[in-house]
């Protein structure tokens, strides 16, 4: 049989953005914690990527089982793990990943993986940026995992502003931010008149409601302080 | 060719469609040729308040089904023999209107008339998406009230995103109008001031037109305000509003609050 019409098929690499989720033990409470976020925030997981990380806890596979279910019972989908032994999976859980980062359409080469490849650190950030000259209105969504994100203008009450550096907003901000978000705790959030729904830097983040109101409607920059939020006024 | 006009807010009961007929009367007072299509299949209310509902027996599904053409369709103002109407269903539902249909009327209506207002219905889906579509300008309807206003940035950021004139790079003309202002309760804080509304939505104004009795009045005869009662504030605010949509430049009244001749002579309120 001619093999000459057979045509290559070609894999791509693509990175994508997702939670990842730490759980500790004991697994009850974390759950629980998970609970009250939950209640805040319902729905909040509904469609999004979430990763977890099993690094701090041991578990053998009914166990790996049984946290991916009673996730999906919340509405949280695990599409992959971390950390986890190999040998604790199967078919039937997502699999694993490794902590090599792709970026963008990298053609992958099929070849046979090695075994117990130690994972590489993450690469530096580059310094990318990206400016959007105009404003953001409600229920739009800019997510830019790569650097930070300045706007021209105000972001909308319930528009959300995702990046992997830091976000500047020459204007008011109402809507979300979330700052350094694939694990930059040195991002910062800097606007011009504070009125924001929710404030974030590397997964640490502050509602409305726990906003000090003699802040609101002044310029101001938020900040990680060792995994605190700091948040000041500008001037 | 003609303009492409569409009337939308987000949200419900901020006077699009009071603006609609408002705005397509007065523009054709002044001698252009104008049509207004109801959008909103299943609850239309622009033939009512231009006061043709007896008169309607195609609407603008026939039409895109091709059970009739668009002459049959078309229903005359009474009292402007430039402005027409093309009403909607009420029998169907937003479901029979398709994007490849609504095109092709727009398209024929464009070559007819000097300004093609479409009325949007309220909210973010098929409906409100189809009647922003082909639209060359937009007239954002805002009452100055947090939701109103959160609604309306809501649907600036659609008219930037979902229009034919915003997927093929071009910027779509934005104009807001706000609607049933009532300076007294603006003055109390009651309401959102002028201010604060321009200041969160970041588009230029059309216009400001006040709350006011003669609204309800003229859509219960079924006539446009701008018809029914001309010398009304309401109506004055409406007919600026269309000279500032022919390009002209105009300066903004601002609707002040009704004093009563005590409250002029004594400047105080009675305790």
């Amino acid at each position: 049989m001619p093999l000459a019409n057979q045509r290559t098929m070609r894999f791509l690499g693509r990175s994508y953005m997702a939670f990842v989720f730490t759980p500790e033990e004991p697994l009850i409470e974390w759950l629980a914690q998970l609970d009250g976020w939950l209640a805040r925030s319902p729905g909040f997981f509904g469609g999004r990527p979430v990763v977890l990380d099993l690094a701090n806890v041991k578990l053998h596979k009914p166990g790996i089982a049984h946290l991916v279910s009673c996730l999906l019972e919340r509405d949280i989908r695990v599409i992959g793990l971390e950390s986890a032994d190999p040998a604790q999976l199967g078919p039937d859980l997502p699999p694993l990943l490794s902590g090599r980062p792709v970026n963008g359409n990298e053609v992958i080469a099929l070849s046979r993986p090695e075994p117990a490849q130690a994972p590489a650190p993450p690469p530096r950030p580059q310094a990318a940026s990206l400016l959007i000259d105009r404003p953001v209105r409600s229920g739009q969504s800019i997510v830019f995992p790569e650097g930070d994100v300045s706007v021209l203008g105000s972001v909308g009450s319930g528009a959300e502003i995702v990046a992997g550096g830091s976000i500047h907003i020459y204007g008011t901000l109402r809507g979300r931010a979330m700052a350094g978000h694939m694990g930059n705790a040195r991002a910062r959030i800097f606007c011009q008149k504070i009125e924001a729904e929710l404030l974030a830097i590397n997964g640490y983040y502050r509602t409305a409601e726990e906003i000090d109101a003699g802040l609101r409607g002044r310029p101001m920059q938020a900040w990680l302080n060792d995994n605190v939020m700091m948040i000041t006024a500008l001037n | 060719m003609g303009k492409v006009l569409v009337v939308t807010s987000g949200k419900g009961g901020v006077g699009k469609t009071t603006t609609t007929a408002s705005l397509g009367a007065a523009l054709a007072q002044t001698g252009e040729t104008v049509v207004v299509v109801d959008f909103d299949v299943g609850l239309r209310n622009l033939d009512l308040v231009m006061g043709a509902e007896r008169r309607v027996v195609f609407d603008l599904i026939n039409v895109i089904q091709g059970v009739a053409k668009l002459s049959q369709a078309l229903i005359r103002d009474k009292r402007l023999e430039s402005l027409w109407l093309l009403p909607a269903s009420q029998t169907r539902d937003k479901d029979a209107l398709t994007e490849e249909g609504v095109g092709r009327v727009i398209g024929e209506l464009k070559e007819k008339f000097d300004w093609v207002i479409c009325d949007s219905p309220a909210g973010i889906e098929r409906g409100a998406i189809l009647a922003m579509r082909y639209a060359d300008a937009a007239v954002i309807v805002t009452n100055p009230e947090v939701s109103s206003v959160r609604d309306s940035d809501r649907i600036i950021g659609m008219l930037d995103s979902k229009t034919m004139r915003a997927e093929s790079g071009e910027r779509i003309d934005k104009h807001l109008l706000i609607t049933r202002y009532d300076s007294a309760r603006a003055a109390r804080g009651e309401m959102l001031s002028i201010d604060d509304v321009l200041e969160i939505l970041s588009t230029p104004l059309l216009g400001i037109i006040p709350e006011s009795q003669d609204v309800l009045r003229a859509s219960n005869v079924g006539s446009p305000v701008t018809l029914s009662s001309r010398l009304s504030a309401p109506a004055r605010a409406y007919m600026e509003a269309a000279r500032r949509l022919q390009g002209e430049s105009v300066s903004m009244t601002v609707p002040s609050p009704k004093r009563g001749l005590f409250d002029k002579l004594f400047g105080r309120r009675a305790a």
